[in-house]
């Protein structure tokens, strides 16, 4: 990591520290949008960390820049960080004037298996017409505008939405955080709209299965942290249960898939720029939803009876990993996508796909 | 800390190589079949050996002085996970390039580097691991096996046990006791054994599916002369640790069960269920992240890093993934596995149920790797 990228790391660890208090969590969870944490991670230019320099972003590589939601969520940011980076990064790769403020995404893109509500962009009057659903978007009725990506005659656009120009029907995830449907049946200007910059519908999804390995890997680190600490200070039978091999045995699996997850998301990180048809993505929200599910049993099951009350704070980091694991694809999706292109590519072919992974 | 770093693999212009690689098996082994690919590092062939020694593939990162190549570490791991991924018989070579040549490297005499790693690099010269016994399993600092100083040298007695291939091989590096059994990893030294010396008596063991790899190896007051030891007397638990490093992260740590994976995409053809595209799809993931985890140990090691809490890691997860495949084979395709059967997927499926007992077992149980870990985590 370039000194960059350390001084970014740091210094977010440092805000996050300060923001993220048990009562700010509650209050998020209650529905309250935290303004006050918001300008703070808004006035470190965070949002903007994934726009290219080119574009008036600050040049910082996207695997560092990502670093910064690696870290937010160890501690559980009840923010839209990444989702807000992703939406800045949209709206400068199309040339749309970003409104500032938090930013979500939404994705034209049907997964398999749900019934389609398709979002249709026509043009309409000089302008662009928006219709359709958009399912679960993050903090979706709380940003001041979502960034859509959707086809016009087969052309994928950038669409920015304010705010008020959709219906909202409220939804959280198992960790409170909003997960709202949005209505859209609005005309734009066309200052809002514009052809996207080789990003897909499929592509936008694709992020933002990225952004959750990410922070499934965050979350994790914290996890593993949090449980190893319980173990050298909770006694029982006389000793610290850490000094209990059963108990060691069980944190060595959790460490070993809290490294498989780094190392997922890592890849992860280092696609979300890439073309579509890489399968690095898919790699990651397949390998770090199953390093979430085995972790969190074990940190709960190591936690005993403390870590599965309200009081506690484990719960805020293991109900958002078993409700990240499921967003943007969970990994049962992922896996197949990849073993579809692995079979496809092959007995000869399996073993060059993967070295160019 | 409680969680270990792997940093990036170091980027390395390796396509080339790669493709020189490809190149090579897919001549060398276009009559292999796959029940004999599924032997993976555990099948042996000194001819297939003596070419890869031509090739310049043998002792590929040590100094050319040495009969060595100079490449970086993250050539040679091209040239092993190719040679893993294609099931080439690459056994002979193999302890020797791993991790008795780069000990030698690090502490062996002059007068054995010079005598000794060019032959290895050539592929002319095969080792094996003198480390368990018969009461000197997963405790390795239990070692019995004594070495008593003599005249010009040492008098060996004790038995070393589960010696892969040592029938095949040339030497074979002895962890031994030099001093008191009270002093345990402290009175330990290693010392290179020419294997054809008087008093050393290799006997076979067949592993459970009848075939013969490990030996059991007596010495019966074998002389071993002075110039055979190791680094310096004593110091022979960290060296061994120091061994343990470069034997646990490579790609023959998740690969084991390769063949059965491609086996098993080739049985599954164009109409694939979706359950099978999920499992075939999960195991590529474990396998891509493995990889990059295995290739950043890679690079600890070229930097001169220690990651041996690293290495265990990987190996952990490595055996975990290998033991799930035939699991995984049976959930998605409905065969028998026959090592007579006609088709090579029932075949490279008996292969593997036969052997996979042996993937946490051998280089460190998944329990001693667990406490290492354990231990680098504070735990203990």
């Amino acid at each position: 990591m370039s000194e960059t990228g350390r001084i970014l790391v740091d210094t977010a660890t440092r805000l996050f520290q300060n923001i993220v208090t048990p009562r700010e969590l509650a209050r998020a969870e209650a529905g309250e949008w935290p303004q006050d944490a918001w300008k703070a991670v808004e006035e470190l230019g965070l949002p903007l960390a994934l726009v290219p320099e080119d574009q008036g972003g600050f040049g910082i590589d996207p695997v560092e820049a990502l670093a910064a939601v690696r870290v937010a969520a160890a501690f559980a940011l009840p923010l839209p960080l990444g989702e807000s980076m992703l939406a800045n990064r949209l709206l400068a790769g199309a040339g749309i004037d970003a409104p500032g403020g938090a930013l979500s995404v939404a994705s034209a893109a049907i997964p398999a298996g749900r019934p389609a509500y398709p979002i249709d962009l026509v043009p309409e009057n000089g302008g662009w017409r928006l219709t359709g659903v958009a399912r679960r978007v993050p903090w979706g009725g709380k940003v001041s505008g979502v960034v859509v990506v959707a086809e016009a005659a087969g052309v994928p656009h950038v669409a920015l939405v304010p705010a008020g120009r959709f219906e909202v029907a409220p939804g959280t995830n198992l960790a409170g955080e909003p997960r709202d449907d949005l209505t859209f049946d609005c005309v734009m200007e066309p200052s809002q709209v514009a052809p996207a910059a080789g990003v897909t519908p499929e592509g936008l999804r694709a992020a933002g299965a990225a952004l959750r390995s990410i922070q499934i890997a965050g979350a994790l680190a914290r996890v593993l942290e949090m449980t190893v600490q319980y173990a050298n200070e909770r006694s029982q039978f006389g000793r610290p249960i850490g000094k209990f091999q059963a108990i060691q045995q069980s944190l060595a699996v959790l460490a070993g898939q809290t490294a498989a997850a780094a190392a997922a998301a890592d890849l992860a990180a280092e696609a979300i720029t890439a073309p579509a048809g890489d399968h690095r993505i898919a790699v990651a929200k397949a390998r770090t939803g199953e390093a979430a599910s085995v972790a969190a049993a074990i940190a709960h099951q190591v936690h005993g009876a403390i870590g599965f009350t309200h009081e506690h704070s484990l719960h805020h980091l293991t109900r958002r990993l078993w409700s990240w694991r499921d967003e943007f694809g969970n990994d049962a999706e992922w896996s197949r996508r990849l073993g579809h292109a692995a079979i496809a590519a092959g007995a000869d072919g399996l073993w060059p796909m993967i070295t160019a992974a | 800390m409680t969680v270990f770093t792997f940093p990036a693999p170091p980027p390395a212009d390796v396509e080339a190589l790669r493709a020189e690689v490809r190149d090579f098996l897919a001549t060398e082994l276009a009559a292999r079949r796959p029940r004999d690919r599924a032997r993976s590092w555990s099948g042996f062939d000194a001819d297939f050996s003596r070419k890869l020694g031509e090739r310049g593939w043998i002792g590929m990162t040590w100094p050319k002085a040495y009969g060595g190549h100079e490449r970086s570490a993250l050539e040679r791991y091209v040239v092993l996970e190719e040679m893993l991924a294609a099931g080439a018989p690459v056994a002979a070579h193999w302890i020797a390039d791993r991790q008795s040549g780069p000990l030698l490297l690090k502490v062996g005499t002059e007068e054995q580097r010079r005598t000794i790693l060019p032959r290895i690099a050539a592929g002319e010269c095969f080792f094996c691991i003198g480390m368990s016994e018969p009461d000197s399993g997963s405790d390795l600092a239990a070692v019995r096996t004594r070495a008593t100083p003599v005249d010009g040298g040492f008098r060996v007695t004790g038995t070393k046990l589960w010696t892969t291939y040592a029938h095949k091989s040339h030497y074979m590096i002895l962890f031994c006791r030099t001093g008191g059994q009270e002093e345990r990893q402290g009175g330990t030294s290693q010392l290179l054994v020419d294997l054809n010396t008087p008093g050393v008596t290799i006997r076979p063991i067949a592993d459970l599916s009848g075939e013969h790899h490990f030996n059991e190896v007596v010495f019966e007051d074998a002389f071993i002369p002075d110039s055979a030891l190791i680094g310096r007397m004593g110091d022979g638990w960290n060296q061994v640790m120091g061994e343990l490093a470069f034997e646990r992260s490579g790609p023959e740590r998740f690969l084991s069960s390769f063949t059965l994976l491609v086996e098993l995409v080739r049985a599954l053809g164009n109409d694939p269920s979706d359950r099978a595209r999920e499992a075939v799809g999960r195991l590529t993931a474990h396998i891509v992240t493995l990889r990059r985890l295995s290739r950043s140990v890679a690079g600890m090691l070229q930097n001169g890093e220690n990651p041996a809490l690293q290495a265990a890691l990987v190996k952990d997860l490595g055996a975990l993934v290998e033991q799930e495949v035939p699991e995984i084979v049976r959930g998605v395709v409905s065969v028998e596995p026959s090592l007579q059967a006609d088709t090579e997927l029932a075949a490279v499926l008996a292969h593997t149920i036969l052997n996979a007992p042996a993937f946490s077992l051998r280089g460190g149980t998944r329990e001693i790797l667990r406490g290492i870990i354990a231990r680098g985590l504070g735990l203990r």
